[in-house]
Parts: C-alpha cells; structure tokens; sequence
C-alpha cells in the first residue's frame, strides 16, 4: 500500500473532522477553514487522477483491521477520482460565487451553514468512495440533512421553510425507499459489501430464484433514489427549494446534491446489481419514459415562469430527464452520455444560479423578467456568464452540453428504430423549448432597461468575477476536450464492473 | 434593384431592430396608442347625455347581474360538486396506490428466505466471524458493540456525524440570537418568563421525586456507556438515558440551576470534543489499518473494564455527544436557546 493510495481516505476524514472543528469557530475562521477544506479536496482528487491514470486498475482500501466483507471498505478508479474532483471544483466555485450574498442572506450563525457544506462535502465523497450499500445509506442521510438546512438558512417570510419542508418529505419517501430495497436485498444476499452482492445476484438472477423480490428491490433503489434526485414526476420540490435559497445553496444543491444521487444510482446499477440483470428487469424503460416525459415537461414549465430563478431551476427537471434518459437506454454508451452532462449540467447549472443572483443583484432584488431588462449591461460578468451557460444547456457547440447531446444522439443510433426516432423527436424538440426559454432570458438581459429606472452604480465582488471566470473556462473545457474525460468515464465505468 | 418597399417602418427585420434598441413592440405601441386618443368634443345635449348614461348604466347593471349569476354557478360547481368530485379522485387514488404497494411489498416479503432458516443466505461467512471470533478480534464481550464500534466503526461515525449535524440545523432553525443592541431577542426572554405558566412553580412532590431519581439516573447511564463493550448498552443507549436525567433535572429546578453546570458554551465544547476525539482516534486505527502497521491499541482481555481497545472511550465520546444532543433538542424547542 502506498501512500497517494491513502488519499480517498485522507479526503473523507478531513472534511469530516473539519465539521466539528468548524461548528466551535468564529464565522471569519469559519470561512477560511471550508474554503481550505474544499480547495484541498479539489487538490488530493487531482493528485490521485494523476496517480490513479497509469496504473489503470481500481483499488479497495480497508477501513479499519479488518478485510472487506467484515470490515468497511472503500474503493478507488478514475471515474470516482474524476467525479470527486469536478464536484469538489464546483463546490469552491459555487461558494467563491454566492460569498459576496452570504453575510446578507444569512447574518448570524453563519459559521453553522459551513459546516453543513463541509459535512456535505463528506456525504458526496463517501457515496462516491464507499464500496459498502449501508455506508451509503448513512451518508445519504447526512446529505439530506445538510441539504435541508442549506435551503433554511436564508430564511425570507418563511417561504423557504415551506420549501425545506416540502424537500424533507419527499427525500425522506426517497430515503425510505431505499432503505427498503437496502434491507431486501440484504435478505436476498446476505451482503452489504457491494462485490459481494454483485456476486450473489449474478447467481440468483442465473438460477432464477426470487425474481420478483429482486425487480422489486431493483424498483424500490431505482425510484428512491429517482426522487431524491427530482426525475419527472417527482419534481415538485425542486422549484421552492432552489428558487428561494442562498445562492451559494442553489447551486450546490442542483449541481452537487441531486448528481449525487444519480452516481450512487450509476454505481448501484453496476457495482450491485449488474448491469445486465438491471437491464432484464425493464426498469430502464420506465426510468427511459420518465426521462423523456421529463425533458418536455421541464422545459414547457420553464417557459411558463416569470422568474427567472425558478426558470432556472425548472430547467434542471429537463436536464435531470436527460440524465435518467441516458441511464434508460441500457446500453454503456448511453451511460457514457448520462456521466458527462452530470458534469456538464453540474458546471452549466451552478454558473446560471451564481449568475442570475448577480443579475438580480443590480435589479433591485427583482427576480421578475421585466424588471431584468439591461441588466446585463449593469453586471456584464453575470451578464457573460449567464449566456454561457445558456448556450451550454441550448447545446452550442465549443460547450459541454453540446457534447453530451451530441453523444445521447449517437447512442440512439444503436436502440430499435422507434426508440431511436422517439429520442431524435425529443431531442429536437427540447433543443428548441430550451432555446425559446433561455434565449428569451438572453435577449431581455441586453435589451435596454425599462424608461424612468435609475440604477445604482454597481461594482462586482472580486470573488463573483473570479467563480463566473474559472466555472466558463469550466464549461469551455467541457467542451473543447472533452475526448479525455469521455475516455476517463469509459475506462471508470469498465473498473466498476 | 432591391423593391421598394411602402411600409418599411413596419417590416418584420425594422421591428426586431427597434425591440433590440428598447422602442416599444406592437402591442405596446397601440396600448399608449389609445391612452393618448384624444375624446370627442361634447355635441350632445345634456338630456340626450343623461339618457345616454341611464341606458349604459341600465345595460351595465343587467352585465353584472348576468357576470354574477355565471359565476356563482361557476363557483358553486368548483367549490362543491368540483371539489368534491377532484378531492374524491384524489383520495381514491391515494388509497389505491397505497393499497397496490402494500399488495406488492407484502407479497415480496412472503417470497423472500425463510425467517431463522439455517440455509438464509444472511447465515455465512460474515456472520460466522462475527459470532465465533469476535471476541477474541475486538476484545468486546458485547459482540453488538464490538461490530459497529471496531469492525464497522465508519459507518457508525457517519452515524454520530448524522445526530451532530441534525442539532447543528435545530441551531440553525430554532436558536433565537442576539438583537442588534446585543441583548437577548423579545422571545426569549418572553419564553423565559413564561416557562412557568403552564407548570406548577416549584412542584414539591416533582422536586423531591427528581432529586431522588436524577443522580441514579445519571449514575446508570454512566454505567450503561461504560459497560458497553461488557454487557448490552453502550454509548448510545447510555446517551440517551443521561439526556433524560438532564431534561428531568431541568424540568424540576428550572433553567438557572440547570445553567450553572450546562450552558450553551458546554454544549459545543464537549460535542466538539467527543467528536473529535472519535474522528481522530478512528482515523489513527483506520490508517494503521489499511496500511497494515503496528497500531498501539490491542483488544485486552475481554471482560475487563479497561479492554476492547478503543470501544470504551468512543462509547465514551457517543455517549456525549448523545446526551448533549438530547438535552439540546429539548431546550432549542422549548425556549429557542441552549
């Protein structure tokens, strides 16, 4: 064992210690100790992508004296390294974004809202790491805790207490679904060790033996953690509990939280259950439906607002149907597309929250479309920032949302004729509802503003300019080499099986 | 030649241009249009006027009676039969998911291996280690404490981490803060006088019966976390019943008494350390484990008091950060404060 090998580990440990620490700090210290956390997180995620890449092997680590199946362990391939080092990389960009609204939105106790950042931190790098289903659970459990609190912490004529509310019970339904299918399955193996299980499956699923405990297990993780992460027709949380948050909140929330959850899903499919026996079970089709319905559907709501945050985040249930349409298809190249726009999404999606704050800002605190006129030309890094990541999710080319459409749209190619037409027509049709909502939003942002409305000088915070540069050089990348991180997901998602 | 075109203001590309540069769109265009139209001048007689007004205002009482009546008929449909009828529907529907689900996990569970077989896949390897070499391997006596402190301890520290950070966002919601002059906000002092409105004053037989119990109480949950790796219990179950002493005690003899050892600065410092300490001592076992050196911590002799290697102090640490969480809970929902 050598010592880069430690670094998972290192990464889990640290944010998790530092949430204790932070909870008794001052808020300025507060601050300065996430933003260390974060930063060094990004930092060990990308030594490890260094160190991880020639070997081309994954590797178990062992928590603690014992060997895996009694034991905890954790578990460490490119893609678990890449995903820990592009979430951790948003993270710092979204808190650098939303820092100059922080002390506004959240004037005391302020150092409590960093450690639950912190603590959410840990919960994605232990879901991510984890090789063991009952660690996940637990850090399942601290996420929707952390989440819940980061969107009561702005607290605005208890709108968002509604909103938390309401993400409470619907991701409680979703986490006690899991658990649910958690528990069977255990039954089923006698595992909680994820190869295990994968073992025992391959064999029940040969011999035939409880093949309708195992679809509903299959069911029960699918559409748990399907809610947890607002596919279609359970998004009705999503709008209240991004739309009215801190935005340093929305966008971990929509970039972080819900992926989260869908990598989880990814691993389950391939580290638990296999990906040919989740396949047989035809819960691809319905998560392929869901998916479909929910592009559409996401974006006519999302056309529909007037508010420009909630468009936003109605825009999210669309890209989310993406996600899930990729996973759908059953085939590794659409699972290939579904990991790249998580990424994309997660770099496209933070940006547009972070922005439209900005936006906002120098519109006296208008989230209203008629109101944002010009706004622009008063806060032209929100304004550039905004039409990049527009132009992202529309899917121009040069940016990431571009390629991941490009490659749902190859793997198509390979489904039965209707599927394949089915997804070009949906495909089509979303590009355009997209362009209508978000062009629209462009256009109104650099038309002149409305006559008779004087707005204060306004002058951006250096940390809003630093997170709107580094997070569209992000997107940029995204888009211009993407061939590497395609390569890195396909070599990921081989480690995995 | 390009034609020429006659109404060249209003093409299509003109317009766009002119919606581009902030000039008003059509619709906007004739809305300021007919607020700027100018009135007829009055040609009409004052009788002919009166009439006039008496028809309109005839014809505009008759509209509204008319507008009056639909609606009622609208709103009476939608707050009655309507509502009746999509509140019906959605209770149905609600009762018939429920039921299908129920029908579905019922039937799964009557497929699954039999409860307490001996061929249950739960029955393998894992287990096996667990009963037969537990002891010997962790040096708890108590094989419950020995798996989810020694064998599985990451997943427990998630779990004390679940409970600190569900008080960390009661804090966030429910603690009241200074006011901007640095006193106490109005509802907290005003739960402070009012704790004792709907509770006897000072409540004897409560008095009496709470000094009796609240040292043994405490003194059992100290037990109870200490013996933890010996007899069942541990850090957990002992947490929560030194909790109960505390709310008891703060019950009986009130916040004054109850501040002079337990404050709010008590509260963090001592989840913080117990939180710590487990993190970090989990963290040296998890190291020297995965990297297969020599760790400091043997199991003992199972039995003793001073065995189980690091079982004792994170009980310790758990039952802590339990107990504080507790009494915390308690008080951050009675008077917003700790």
């Amino acid at each position: 064992m050598e010592l880069w090998q430690n670094i998972p580990f290192f990464c889990i440990l640290f944010s998790l210690a530092s949430a204790a620490f932070t909870s008794v700090l001052p808020v300025k210290h507060a601050r300065r100790t996430a933003f260390i956390v974060i930063s060094a997180v990004a930092l060990m995620s990308a030594l490890l992508i260094v160190k991880i890449l020639p070997t081309g092997t994954s590797y178990t680590y062992m928590m603690g004296h014992y060997p895996a199946p009694w034991g905890n362990e954790i578990r460490a391939g490119i893609l678990e390294a890449v995903t820990a080092l592009i979430f951790s990389l948003i993270m710092l960009f979204s808190l650098f974004g939303g820092l100059s609204r922080l002390d506004e939105h959240i004037p005391d106790k302020q150092n409590l809202y960093y450690v639950m950042l912190e603590l959410l931190l840990t919960a994605l790098l232990a879901q991510i790491y984890s090789n063991d289903l009952f660690t996940c659970y637990v850090f399942v459990e601290i996420m929707t805790i952390a989440a819940c609190s980061l969107i009561t912490a702005r607290s605005i004529r208890s709108i968002t207490l509604v909103a938390a509310t309401r993400y409470m019970l619907m991701n409680l339904l979703g986490s006690g679904l899991f658990l649910l299918g958690l528990t069977l399955l255990y039954d089923l193996t006698g595992h909680l060790l994820m190869s295990n299980i994968q073992e025992q499956v391959t064999a029940i699923a040969a011999a035939g033996a409880y093949q309708q405990p195992l679809t509903v297990v299959i069911v029960l993780i699918s559409i748990g953690l399907a809610i947890k992460s607002a596919l279609f027709p359970f998004h009705t949380w999503l709008p209240d509990a991004y739309g009215y948050s801190t935005p340093t909140s929305s966008a971990v929330l929509s970039s972080l939280v819900s992926k989260g959850y869908i990598f989880l899903l990814i691993k389950i499919i391939y580290r638990c259950i296999g990906f040919e026996v989740f396949a047989s079970t035809r819960i691809t089709d319905i998560l392929f439906i869901f998916g479909l319905v929910g592009i559409i559907m996401g974006s006519v709501s999302a056309i529909r607002e007037k508010d420009i945050r909630r468009m936003v985040s109605f825009s999210s249930v669309a890209q989310i149907g993406y996600i899930f349409m990729g996973i759908g298809m059953g085939s590794e190249n659409g699972m290939v597309a579904a990991i790249f726009h998580i990424f994309a999404h997660a770099a496209a999606k933070s940006m547009l929250f972070l922005s439209t704050s900005g936006l906002v800002e120098v519109s006296g605190d208008s989230k209203m479309f008629r109101d944002l006129r010009g706004a622009g030309y008063r806060n032209p890094w929100a304004g550039v920032a905004f039409t990049i990541g527009s132009f992202s999710m529309v899917g121009i080319p040069f940016l990431g949302g571009f390629i991941s459409k490009l490659y749902f749209a190859t793997s198509a190619m390979a489904m039965p004729p209707e599927s394949m037409m089915l997804v070009m027509l949906v495909l089509a049709a979303s590009t355009i509802l997209n362009t209508i909502y978000f062009l629209k939003t462009v256009i109104t942002l650099y038309r002149p503003p409305m006559d008779g409305v004087e707005y204060p000088e306004f002058r951006p915070a250096k940390s809003f300019v630093f997170a709107m540069v580094c997070l569209s050089a992000a997107n940029i990348a995204l888009g211009v080499c993407s061939q590497p991180i395609i390569e890195a997901i396909r070599s990921g998602l081989h480690m995995f099986a | 030649m390009a034609k020429l075109k006659s109404n060249y203001e209003q093409t299509l590309w003109v317009r766009f241009i002119r919606w581009m540069k902030g000039g008003s769109d059509a619709l906007e265009n004739s809305m300021i249009a007919s607020l700027e139209e100018k009135a007829e001048p009055n040609l009409i007689s004052a009788e002919e006027l009166a009439e006039r007004e008496h028809a309109l205002e005839e014809q505009h009482r008759k509209d509204l009676e008319s507008e009056r009546q639909f609606f009622d008929k609208m709103h009476s449909w939608s707050r009655t039969r309507g509502s009746r009828i999509t509140d019906f529907l959605y209770r149905l529907m609600s009762v018939v998911i429920c039921l299908a689900i129920i029908y579905i996990l019922l039937n799964t569970v009557s497929q699954l291996p039999k409860f307490g077989d001996s061929n249950n896949p739960l029955n393998n390897e894992v287990s096996e280690r667990y009963i037969e070499k537990g002891m010997e391997e962790t040096g708890a006596v108590n094989i419950v404490a020995g798996m989810i402190l020694d064998y599985r301890a990451f997943d427990t520290l998630g779990e004390s981490h679940v409970l600190f950070i569900a008080a960390c966002s009661v804090l966030i919601l429910l603690k009241l803060n200074l006011d901007k002059d640095g006193r106490p906000a109005r509802e907290k002092l005003d739960a402070e006088a009012n704790d004792r409105v709907y509770e006897p004053k000072s409540d004897d037989i409560l008095q009496k019966i709470a000094a009796l119990l609240v040292p043994i109480a405490m003194l059992f949950g100290i037990y109870i976390v200490l013996n933890g790796h010996i007899s069942p219990g541990g850090g957990f179950s002992g947490g929560a019943i030194i909790g109960a002493a505390l709310i008891l005690h703060l019950n009986a003899f009130g916040y004054e008494k109850t501040g002079r050892f337990f404050s709010y600065t008590t509260f963090r410092v001592v989840s913080y350390a117990s939180l710590s300490f487990y993190a970090i001592a989990k963290a040296y076992s998890f190291f020297t484990g995965a990297n297969h050196l020599e760790s400091i911590i043997t199991p003992g002799n199972p039995g003793d008091l001073m065995s189980a290697g690091l079982i004792l102090p994170l009980n310790i640490a758990v039952g802590l950060v339990v107990a504080c969480t507790m009494y915390a809970f308690y008080t951050l929902f009675r008077k917003g404060d700790v």
